[in-house]
């Protein structure tokens, strides 16, 4: 037998897979021994704040969610472009001035119009 | 223990070292103890100041607070336990991997503090799980923290692998399910859980 080619390779071969179970079985002696299992429906919960969850996950959302954020988001921009006006408030003039407060109408125009589509109602 | 304590040391000093498997088992464990990443009210301000560079928790192996009950040995009970609070400390706690530890800081957590009176306040945490260690203080000292820290080391340290004394985890038998209190109509049910706690005898 020893006389077959493949010989060494089976010795080989043999060594390996002990190299990669060995520390594996160890591993789970380790843990059978020394630390024990202590499930219990607690411990397995999901959640893992403190609170216990509610309901179901798997909620969906109505895809005309997306008109509702695209409103927060103008109004979002809307505040950038406030903010440098209003620093800058004490030294402008009047037409500035209306100039901003068409562009804030105009936006609250949009919102109005949204609002009278039903697009703020939920669900 | 075959090895006693001073041939031990003779043999430390000659570059042989004996040991025993629960030696250093519970030196692996009190060595690599992960506190769990929550604070309660102010004395998680001296709790987060005892793991940065000046108190450094990271000398005995504690630095990694983990923001997940699953990960984490020790509970460190950093300040006052509201009522309203008490049910997720105690689920929290009983969603730790075994072997758990429990560190009780402050005046609050032990017993109530100066909001003993209240309503909505528990009066010590102990009420509900087993608590190792005890620190008063209002708030205690990072170094008192450290103490305690070291005193559970000791702790572990002391626990046998087999027999009456060792820890809970090495006992198939124990469960490790602490029963979760609700809000009743006036206060928590049940008030205590009678297997950690007991009302204690006031001896006038």
């Amino acid at each position: 037998m020893t006389s077959s080619p493949y010989f060494s390779l089976a010795v080989l071969f043999v060594a390996a897979l002990g190299f990669g179970l060995a520390p594996l079985g160890l591993a789970w002696l380790w843990a059978k021994v020394y630390s024990p299992a202590k499930p219990n429906a607690i411990k397995n919960a999901i959640y893992e704040c403190g609170l216990e969850s509610k309901g179901d996950a798997w909620v969906q959302f109505r895809s005309a969610y997306y008109l509702y954020a695209i409103i927060f988001l103008i109004f979002d921009v809307e505040a950038v472009f406030l903010l440098p006006f209003a620093v800058a408030f004490t030294g402008l003039g009047a037409a500035a001035c209306v100039a901003m407060l068409v562009f804030v109408v105009m936006l609250v125009e949009g919102l109005a119009w949204a609002w009278a589509k039903g697009v703020l109602t939920w669900a | 223990m075959a090895v006693e304590e001073g041939l031990k040391i003779e043999l430390g000093k000659q570059g042989v070292f004996v040991t025993t498997i629960e030696e250093l088992y519970n030196w692996g464990r009190r060595s690599s103890v992960w506190p769990m990443q929550f604070g309660l009210a102010c004395c998680a301000i001296e709790m987060i100041a005892t793991t940065m560079a000046r108190y450094d928790l990271a000398r005995f192996g504690a630095e990694v607070f983990r923001p997940s009950p699953r990960q984490a040995d020790l509970m460190i009970i950093s300040g006052t336990v509201t009522k309203k609070m008490a049910p997720q400390v105690v689920r929290l706690y009983n969603q730790m991997a075994e072997p758990r530890y429990v560190i009780a800081m402050g005046a609050c957590a032990i017993s109530g503090g100066p909001f003993k009176q209240g309503y909505n306040v528990l009066k010590g945490i102990d009420r509900y799980i087993p608590v190792d260690v005890h620190i008063p203080g209002c708030p205690p000292r990072p170094e008192a923290l450290l103490q305690a820290f070291i005193t559970l080391q000791k702790k572990i340290t002391g626990q046998p692998l087999t027999g009456e004394d060792r820890p809970r985890h090495l006992d198939a038998e124990a469960q490790g399910e602490f029963p979760v209190p609700h809000q009743g109509e006036h206060d928590l049910e049940p008030t205590a859980n009678k297997g950690v706690w007991t009302v204690p005898v006031v001896i006038r």
